[in-house]
């Protein structure tokens, strides 16, 4: 039996750069930056919950502040950090349980994944706008 | 310095599986969501759907199930980049307190309808 505890010389930095980052690498990376994303993006959401359950008066302000490009384009951009993060939260729920864990279908997920989630994006992106 | 056998003490496993149960609640929440929100908006029938008691029900299980999967997955970022010991139990103190009073935030919302 391996000794656990031993202590090793191991190397303490390893150059990553001149590997290339597969695409499954690709979505868990983005699936973490999106989870911050949508952690800081919590606040403006339970702003506008606020204002738009208010009143009929902050409903309105809520739906004024909505329509800003600048606001537009951010909520395009929480709407990408929340799809990728729950395609790709799906993909994982789907490999926890040992579906398609096999290189070739874990690499054809995260490629779904990714166009999924850009996808669905793209189509509410141009109705909002 | 990994000095122990990590085997057998559950390391993690109940985050794991609370990670996993909070997101199927709030996919679950999301599918809820997408059938039952007014078309056309409008204000009259946006607070009609959050004054009704099973969606308060629904809301307040989103909010626990945002609160619970946000605090894990916040604490393996500041767990796997910040090394710093105090730092990183500060931010986590800071990311908890933050994240429970949103969610009381949440729930005064609610139940101010």
């Amino acid at each position: 039996m391996p000794d656990l505890t031993a202590k090793k010389k191991r190397p303490l930095w390893y150059n990553l750069s001149p590997l290339n980052l597969p695409l499954p690498g690709l979505v868990s990376i983005l699936h973490r930056v999106s989870g911050v994303v949508l952690f800081l993006g919590l606040i403006a959401f339970l702003y506008l919950l606020d204002l738009s359950l208010a009143s009929e008066s902050g409903y309105a302000q809520a739906a004024g502040l909505l329509r800003a490009p600048i606001a537009k384009l951010l909520v395009i951009a929480s709407i990408w950090a929340l799809l990728h993060h729950m395609c790709a939260g799906i993909r994982h729920l789907f490999l926890d349980v040992d579906i398609g864990t096999s290189l070739h279908t874990a690499r054809r997920s995260a490629f779904a994944v990714f166009i999924a989630s850009l996808a669905l994006t793209a189509s509410i992106a141009v109705r909002i706008w | 310095m990994v000095n122990r056998i990590i085997v057998g003490a559950h390391y993690g496993l109940k985050d794991w599986l609370a990670q996993r149960i909070t997101a199927l609640l709030m996919i679950g929440y999301t599918v809820i969501f997408l059938v039952v929100w007014p078309r056309p908006m409008s204000y009259a029938g946006w607070k009609a759907l959050f004054a009704q008691g099973w969606m308060r029900f629904a809301t307040f299980l989103l909010v626990a199930s945002v609160l619970i999967h946000a605090w894990i997955g916040m604490r393996n970022v500041w767990m796997d980049y910040v090394k710093h010991t105090g730092l990183r139990l500060a931010l986590e103190v800071a990311t908890i307190l933050w994240l429970v009073g949103c969610a009381g935030w949440a729930m005064q919302i609610l139940w101010r309808i």
